[in-house]
């Protein structure tokens, strides 16, 4: 209950600015509900006038009250209406904001930690889940009770004896309903996650439609998911049927209310010889009996949507409350001096339960516009040693420096804008290529862009687009092929101008002519900066100032092309792998 | 999603009540006669109030009360047993509809599914997963609403009205006329207020898409965005969007919510003028016009009042129902379009069967010889032939478009000899992928003679085609189960020791036996805590088990280090011993050993040739292997 409690209020955090039509909302419905508990009264009082054969004078007096009590009703019933909607409809759009924004501050730990998936459903099917509860909260949640409460006491003014049946039905539904929740829910709990996993496989069935063509499986995994789905079918069915009681239970308490003031009526009638009868009772008990039992219902729906959206909600907060790992310096620095980077006894692993050290011990001098190649197999760390540089991670133990100051003093965007990273996983966006390219440098000029694009050898290509620069990029950069997505992803990054570039396995895709032109390129044009290669192909790093070869997270050998080759088992074994079968061909 | 056609929107309702009657031929009737029964008793209780109060009015004015009391008890005794009796059908009905609203769901997700899995592989090119997915969760849902809530409300709705409209025009025909009118408009203001709601539920969805794209693209991007601090600038897009969707949700659910409060209240006015009328009536002795022909009085007047509020709540249950009709109308609609989508086409009459050798003859036999032969009858003579099956693919003149207009490979001829190997080589688009999607027809070509063994492939059934042919891509789809599991799927009777034994061949049985659980260890998410590589050998040895004479090979582009790819290398190798090969290849090693290197560009064969060959000719595969072109 206490993490319930907490996570009701970390949401209503968000509803900020709706806070006036959150509040106005349930004010408007009391008034709404008054009425519409007074109407009762006033139409039996009516009724009794007319069995009293009253004048029509009377009647129409009745009707103007009668009349604008509709409208009052009307009036404050739209308008909560209205305003709940905007409510509700603005605090969804603020937690998907708040959201949104809290993903913008996560640091690549954080991203780590949340699947893509997984975030698009939380920012859209959760949040519109809590949007429903929110609405349902304000509007239904205060007029139910309300309702229960008026409809109540209007009863024992209006009914007199006869509301004292209430007392027996109302705790009679109350208690069934209690049960039905109480027994159907856990079932539905457990039904949901089996209904995922369905979805799941459906999904992984999508997937792998090759897969289960090429090997003829389309029967046996139309089995395998049909007996699934009749494991969730029947599970369903189970809790739906304790669901399905709460019709009939609702409808057996109106129903005794209904024998029972029609017989209580009737022998009042008998006992008195017709004397103390008063029909307009008949009618407002019979009004009120809807409003009460209806009110209850509503309540136990409330309670059970609030309580599925719960775990909407939990999911959302977890997104907001998540804490960024890195922080801005109090006094950050805001120029970086030059392009040379230290290393001093450097750790790391990616979370604290981690066993493994990712980098353990490493210590590295690289100085202002050396180029430095970086080799080693899959899980030697290539990537996490360099990701330390713009501070994409904070080292758990020892201290990196770039242009002689610890990175964690500088301010964190002013040291990426220096540090520029060509991922591994590059990603373009949907956008023109001059869009894509201004990513770098917001006011870049054309000059700029061209030159860039020039020194990454990606001009070229561009050049022979029919729309050049003003090329479409699709989602993802679909319509480039892997060697024109890297060299674009590569421009982007030189139009930062930055002091120090890595290039993360950017160049794989590309041939290996153009992949030396563009090395050559930036050794001519930017002798100044920085440049950390990591690549697969050692020609990629062959003519490199000096080879870094990784090996577990720690640095196996340093040197010169030639240094490595004849001191350096593991670069020797990968620079064989490589050029073997070329040997062969020679010989 | 919208239908706008009410012609198609009534043949989606038939068609979808044909078939929940089909699924449930006993208990649906049941469901409709204990509805109407359940409807029609929760209104009638205006009758026994007419008669109680008449019976008083009566005495009254007699001032006998002797009668009264049996009279009125009968009524009450009557309409205690009607209620018990309708009681026992709303729990009958309730209950029943749980299950019809549940088996229908199972019914249509596995019919579904089963269709899906016989749709060629160019749906699922052409469509996208999640719109494929959106079947099982948004239409499924859509329906569910439709026939577990708006079926039977609207069903009670509809039984109420007629039988409190009857009931009114039983008693007094001018009163009814007056809750006509004020239906008429409730009627209005429902189709004006609750047009808006939809049209702007419409927009909703619309901008909550727009809202799920964008999101997507920015997360997968997140790691870019950090790098070039491009947060702020995310923040501003993602803010117009957000507002956007805020307006239309927020408008949608407006129209919606005043529609509730409107209705209600043109109904307590409608009280207020019936009373009115009532009272009228009453005072100025018009005559009653009725079919019971009750003079007009009290007894009437007040049931009366009873039964438009009755009739006004029915009506609004009604027009919440609105957008969940339209919306499941909408999902029923798709579902059906995946259903009725045209499966496969396979009139292929040649299979694959078990054969044993007699006196140099091949023949049929039952049990697992472990030589396979293509039966191939003659329509022409009725005689049967046997063909070994070895593993010997031709293609002649192979034309491809996966458009019409556009082709994509042309006049490609070429051979495989039993145990061959041929390399495609070319740049992405050039039609290496193409060419292998043709051989198992994933895709039927538009011209020319594909020939496995020397049988057309048109002629062999698909799925003994398939058996011969196997695959291993360069995605790897895992399922999820078992790493033996996983293994088995190549071949389903394949025993533990079978699989093991794949894996050994492949140089899989190494991680495997270190992972946690060895061969029992579970692969959930398609593997994602195993590595490119480990995933990879997992493939490879569901290929070995299943052992086909033919394999297509697409090698991986994703970077995996030289290591590790020397492992799997050696699995790909391992598995490509005595088999037929086509491998798209990515890697000058590969392609060196191949018997016949094919250079596409453009989807045409621009050069053939072994290595050397190739090499001596100074043509684009000389260009390819020197580095100056990209190997994609």
């Amino acid at each position: 209950m206490e993490g319930l409690m907490y996570i009701i209020r970390e949401l209503l955090r968000s509803v900020r600015e709706y806070k006036k039509l959150s509040i106005i909302t349930p004010i408007l419905i009391t008034f709404e509900v008054i009425i519409e508990c007074i109407i009762p009264f006033i139409t039996a009082t009516l009724v009794n006038e007319i069995k009293n054969g009253c004048d029509l004078g009377t009647i129409i007096k009745y009707g103007i009250i009668l009349t604008v009590m509709a409208f009052l009703s009307l009036t404050f019933g739209a308008v909560a209406g209205s305003a709940s909607a905007r409510a509700a409809c603005g605090f969804a759009k603020n937690l998907r904001k708040d959201m949104f924004y809290s993903i913008q501050g996560y640091s690549f730990e954080n991203i780590d930690r949340f699947q893509t998936s997984s975030l698009i459903t939380r920012m859209t099917t959760d949040v519109t889940n809590v949007q429903n509860a929110y609405m349902m909260l304000i509007r239904t949640a205060i007029r139910s009770p309300l309702m229960l409460i008026f409809a109540f006491v209007m009863a024992f003014v209006m009914g007199g004896r006869m509301a004292w049946i209430f007392l027996v039905v109302v705790p009679i539904l109350a208690i069934g309903l209690g049960i039905v929740i109480y027994k159907a829910f856990p079932l539905f709990r457990k039904v949901f996650a089996k209904y995922d996993a369905l979805n799941k496989s459906i999904q992984e069935n999508i997937k792998g439609m090759r897969v289960v063509k090429s090997f003829v499986r389309e029967d046996y995994e139309q089995n395998k998911f049909e007996r699934a789905a009749d494991d969730v079918c029947s599970d369903f069915t189970r809790a739906e049927r304790i669901l399905a009681f709460n019709g009939p239970l609702m409808q057996f308490c109106m129903y005794v209310v209904m024998v029972f003031v029609l017989s209580f009526g009737s022998y009042t009638i008998i006992t008195s010889r017709g004397l103390d009868f008063d029909i307009g009772q008949f009618s407002a008990i019979l009004t009120y009996n809807f409003m009460i039992l209806s009110s209850l219902m509503m309540l136990s729906m409330v309670f059970v949507m609030i309580t599925l959206a719960a775990e909407s909600a939990k999911r959302i907060v977890e997104v907001i409350r998540e804490k960024s790992t890195l922080a801005n310096p109090e006094n950050p620095v805001y120029e970086v001096n030059d392009g040379s980077i230290t290393f001093e006894n450097v750790s790391f692993k990616y979370s604290e339960k981690a066993e493994r050290m990712a980098l353990s011990n490493i210590n590295l001098r690289i100085r202002s516009g050396e180029t430095i190649g970086i080799v080693g197999g899959t899980g030697s760390s290539k990537t996490t040693l360099v990701q330390l540089i713009p501070r994409l991670y904070d080292a758990t133990e020892g201290i990196v420096k770039v242009g002689g100051l610890d990175v964690r003093n500088y301010d964190l965007d002013a040291l990426r804008s220096q540090v520029a990273v060509v991922l591994q996983k590059n990603v373009l966006f949907s956008g023109t290529i001059k869009e894509n390219l201004r990513w770098g440098n917001k006011f870049a000029t054309d000059e700029e862009m061209t030159e860039a694009c020039r020194l990454a050898c990606a001009d070229e290509f561009i050049n022979r687009f029919p729309d050049g620069y003003d090329t479409y990029v699709e989602q993802g950069g679909a319509n480039l092929s892997g060697g024109q997505k890297q060299r674009l992803c590569i421009a982007r990054a030189l139009l930062k101008k930055p002091k120090i570039l890595i290039l993360d396995d950017s160049t794989s895709a590309v041939d290996t002519r153009t992949d030396a032109r563009i090395r050559e390129a930036l050794k001519e044009y930017m002798p100044e900066m920085t440049k950390i290669i990591i690549a697969q192909r050692i020609a990629s790093v062959k003519d490199a100032d000096r080879i870094i070869v990784m090996d577990r997270g720690t640095i196996n050998g340093v040197g010169t092309h030639e240094q490595l080759l004849s001191e350096n088992e593991i670069y020797r074994e990968i620079y064989y792998s490589q050029n073997k079968a070329g040997d062969r061909n020679e010989n | 999603m919208k239908i706008n056609d009410t012609k198609s929107r009534k043949s989606v309702i038939l068609r979808l009540a044909g078939d929940i009657f089909k699924f449930y031929p006993v208990m649906l009737p049941i469901v409709i006669a204990c509805i109407i029964f359940n409807a029609a008793v929760s209104s009638i209780p205006s009758i026994f109030m007419q008669n109680i109060i008449a019976v008083v009015e009566q005495n009254w004015r007699t001032g006998d009360w002797n009668g009264a009391a049996g009279k009125i008890l009968r009524s009450v005794g009557i309409l205690a047993g009607f209620y018990i009796l309708s009681l026992i059908s709303g729990v009958v009905y309730n209950q029943m509809m749980a299950i019809i609203t549940q088996g229908t769901l199972k019914k249509f997700r596995v019919k579904m599914f089963g269709r899906m899995q016989t749709l060629p592989v160019k749906y699922f090119d052409t469509h996208t997963h999640g719109d494929i997915m959106s079947y099982y969760t948004n239409d499924i849902d859509a329906l569910r609403q439709l026939i577990s809530q708006s079926f039977p409300n609207l069903m009670i709705s509809v039984v109420s009205v007629v039988t409190i409209f009857s009931i009114m025009i039983y008693y007094c025909l001018w009163l009814t006329l007056v809750v006509i009118i004020g239906v008429l408009v409730m009627l209005f203001v429902t189709r004006k207020v609750g047009g808006g709601s939809a049209r702007y539920f419409i927009r909703q969805q619309k901008a909550l898409g727009r809202m799920e794209g964008f999101v997507e693209e920015i997360m997968n991007g997140q790691k870019v965005i950090k790098v070039f601090c491009h947060e702020e600038e995310s923040k501003a897009d993602f803010d117009r969007i957000n507002e956007s969707l805020f307006d239309d949700a927020k408008a949608a659910n407006q129209y919606a919510n005043i529609l509730g409060p409107i209705l209600n209240n043109i109904g307590n006015i409608l009280y207020v003028v019936v009373a009115i009328t009532g009272g009228i009536l009453l005072i100025s002795d018009v005559p009653n016009i009725s079919i019971s022909g009750l003079a007009m009085g009290i007894s009437i007047t007040v049931p009366f009042l009873n039964m438009t509020k009755k009739f006004v709540g029915n009506i609004n249950q009604v027009s919440h129902q609105v957008n969940a009709v339209v919306m499941g109308i909408a999902g029923a609609q798709r579902i059906y379009d995946l259903t009725d989508q045209e499966p496969e086409q396979d009139s292929g009459y040649v299979t694959l069967v078990n054969a044993c050798e007699k006196n140099g003859q091949l023949t049929e036999c039952r049990e697992k010889t472990g030589i396979w032969a293509w039966k191939h009858p003659h329509s022409s003579d009725g005689s049967v032939t046997y063909t070994k099956l070895s593993g010997d693919v031709r293609m002649f003149n192979v034309d491809f478009e996966y458009e019409p207009g556009k082709t994509v490979l042309h006049d490609i001829s070429l051979y495989a000899k039993p145990g061959q190997k041929v390399a495609f080589v070319g740049a992405t688009g050039a039609g290496k992928t193409t060419i292998t999607n043709l051989l198992n027809r994933f895709y039927d070509i538009a011209d020319g003679k594909i020939r496995y063994d020397g049988i057309n492939i048109n002629k062999i059934k698909k799925s003994d085609l398939r058996r011969a042919i196997g695959m291993v891509l360069q995605d790897t789809n895992l399922f999820t189960g078992t790493v033996m599991d996983n293994i088995r799927y190549g071949r389903l009777e394949a025993t533990d020791e079978e699989c093991i034994a794949a894996a050994k061949l492949v140089g899989a049985d190494d991680f495997i036996t270190r992972l946690p659980d060895g061969y029992y260890t579970m692969i959930t998410e398609n593997g994602a805590r195993l590595s490119q590589g480990q995933r990879q050998l997992i493939s490879i040895a569901r290929a070995a088990v299943a052992d086909p004479p033919v394999m297509i090979l697409d090698e991986a582009t994703s970077s995996i280090d030289t290591r590790t790819e020397a492992i799997v290398q050696r699995g790909m190798d391992a598995l490509m011993k005595g088999r037929t090969v086509f491998v798209i290849a990515h890697r000058l090693s590969t392609v060196k050993n191949a018997d016949v290197i094919i250079v596409l560009d453009h989807g045409r064969i621009i050069e053939r040739g072994n290595h050397e060959e190739l090499l001596a000719l100074k043509g684009q595969y000389y260009q390819l292997y020197t580095g100056a072109f990209e190997l994609e």
